[in-house]
């Protein structure tokens, strides 16, 4: 037997590794401004999982169609010291899908006050970057770090302007536009099961995942399927329903 | 909506801006074996989106480090053309072209028997010629008849849909205009007509009721799709008269 077949087999059973039921969190641990540089920064630790997330702020001429709108960018590495499984270099396509779900988590549940971002419109505006460092993976890589970008938001300061010098002040203009609290919780389907914060083995084993992100007004921002299983239509409002349930009592660690 | 340029309404009397209803799809196209050099091939349309697939396989996997010993590995490809849209496409790979590749390859590989050939490799490779929103959906549905026109052992169709919500209220088959300026974008894909979702990617807020009307909606349409999918490989498989 392998191991995901063992996993497979104890789910079907309503068991897991660790004891816990099948929509249960291990410990969930947010602590902000960690980071000295950073103009924002938190620590997210889901049971052994580790994240670090900070906020960096730049200056850049805004995007034509939105001259008066500030931007945001995620990026979420995966570094090898979080799991012998990453290797270095460019971001492969795992990383990649993980940085694009928690940026449309936040893009899309606007999140951040964009126009607050605006310092001269047509001229200039903030561009906030997301960097989401994994320290350690003992699965769940996702919610733990779509966590942290939020918490590192809800730290994060502005930073005063010189638009003639063209020139950042390092000093604090108060604190970064963040007008909502999305929960991305990523639902993981093994066997027939429905199962939620998913261990490393356990996340070996899926079949497929559903990563649902919600908001404090239980409206739905952003979705997206992995993994070579489906889902049936059943399922997926099933998962909807465990998303705001479980969302709600994550939004409650920040 | 704060866009610069956006039309004040998306629906005017219950119809959409280029005169559809709200469950309408825009001209679907579908075409099976048009490229020679491919072992299989499809296109797809929903109206000016317009997408190619060509595929190959299950053929052996080199170099020999990617191959699965116990599987066939499923590669799936999507490329906008530069000239696919009104702002030049810089060629090449983008991460949001990575991205869609890899949910497209994860849909396909569960219908492909990739347990049944072992150490090869499935290629699909989906080209976007003239892009109007729902992009991934028509690649999707182009790749579904590829696949099914290169012989690939398949226990059924992918086919998809993107549902939107425009104006607060849900839409079928999303344009360009409902697009760029509408609420929300949700690209699903089903197997063979079913209710089992293989792919799922939603962007925009909506209720949980809302959510419920829109899962509806698309299994509704990824069956009309499967549908115009199936009458273009039988027209090209079955002799005429039967």
């Amino acid at each position: 037997m392998t191991n995901a077949n063992f996993i497979k087999k104890l789910i079907s059973e309503e068991k897991r590794i660790d004891g816990r039921a099948l929509d249960k969190f291990r410990d969930v641990s947010v602590e902000k401004g960690i980071i000295k540089t950073a103009e924002g920064s938190a620590r997210v630790k889901i049971g052994d999982t580790e994240v670090i997330a900070g906020v960096k702020l730049k200056v850049m001429a805004p995007y034509p169609d939105s001259p008066n709108e500030g931007s945001l960018m995620v990026d979420l590495e995966l570094i090898p010291l979080a799991n012998p499984e990453f290797e270095s270099g460019p971001p492969r396509e795992a990383a990649v899908e993980m940085s694009r779900v928690i940026d449309r988590g936040i893009r899309e549940s606007k999140t951040i006050d964009t126009e607050k971002l605006c310092i001269e419109e047509g001229e200039a505006v903030w561009c906030v970057n997301i960097d989401i460092h994994t320290v350690n993976d003992a699965g769940n890589l996702l919610d733990a770090g779509a966590l942290a970008a939020l918490a590192a938001l809800e730290d994060a300061k502005l930073l005063k302007y010189d638009l003639e010098g063209k020139k950042i002040i390092r000093e604090s203009a108060g604190p970064l536009p963040v007008i909502h609290k999305p929960i991305a919780i990523t639902i993981v389907k093994i066997g027939n099961q429905l199962i939620l914060d998913p261990t490393l083995e356990e996340w070996k084993a899926l079949d497929s995942r559903i990563t649902i992100t919600t908001m404090e007004n239980g409206d739905i921002c952003a979705l997206q399927k992995g993994g070579d299983g489906f889902f049936t239509k059943e399922e997926v409002e099933k998962a909807a329903d465990m998303a705001l349930e479980s969302g709600k009592a994550l939004r409650e660690r920040l | 909506m704060s866009k610069a340029g956006a039309p004040e309404k998306l629906i005017i009397d219950g119809k959409r801006l280029d005169g559809r209803k709200l469950d309408e799809f825009r001209k679907i196209e579908a075409d099976v074996g048009m490229l020679k050099s491919s072992q299989g091939s499809g296109s797809f349309a929903f109206g000016d989106t317009k997408a190619v697939a060509g595929a190959f396989g299950p053929r052996t996997m080199h170099p020999r480090r990617l191959q699965n010993p116990k599987k066939t590995v499923v590669r799936c490809k999507y490329f906008m053309a530069p000239y696919s849209t009104e702002d030049r496409i810089r060629p090449g790979h983008s991460r949001r072209g990575t991205e869609i590749s890899k949910v497209i390859t994860e849909a396909f590989t569960n219908v492909i028997f990739v347990e049944d050939f072992p150490k090869s490799v499935v290629d699909v490779f989906i080209e976007i010629v003239q892009a109007s929103a729902s992009t991934r959906c028509a690649g999707i549905n182009a790749a579904a008849i590829a696949l099914a026109d290169a012989g690939v052992p398949m226990r059924n169709l992918v086919s998809s849909v993107a549902v939107g919500k425009v104006d607060d209220t849900i839409v079928l088959d999303v344009g360009k205009a409902e697009d760029n300026y509408g609420q929300v974008d949700f690209a699903v894909s089903t197997v063979g007509g079913s209710d089992n979702f293989v792919h799922m990617q939603m962007d925009g807020a909506v209720t949980r009721e809302e959510f419920s009307e829109m899962l509806t909606l698309a299994v509704k349409g990824c069956k009309e799709v499967y549908d115009k999918q199936l009458e273009a490989l039988r027209k090209k498989y079955t002799k005429e008269g039967n």
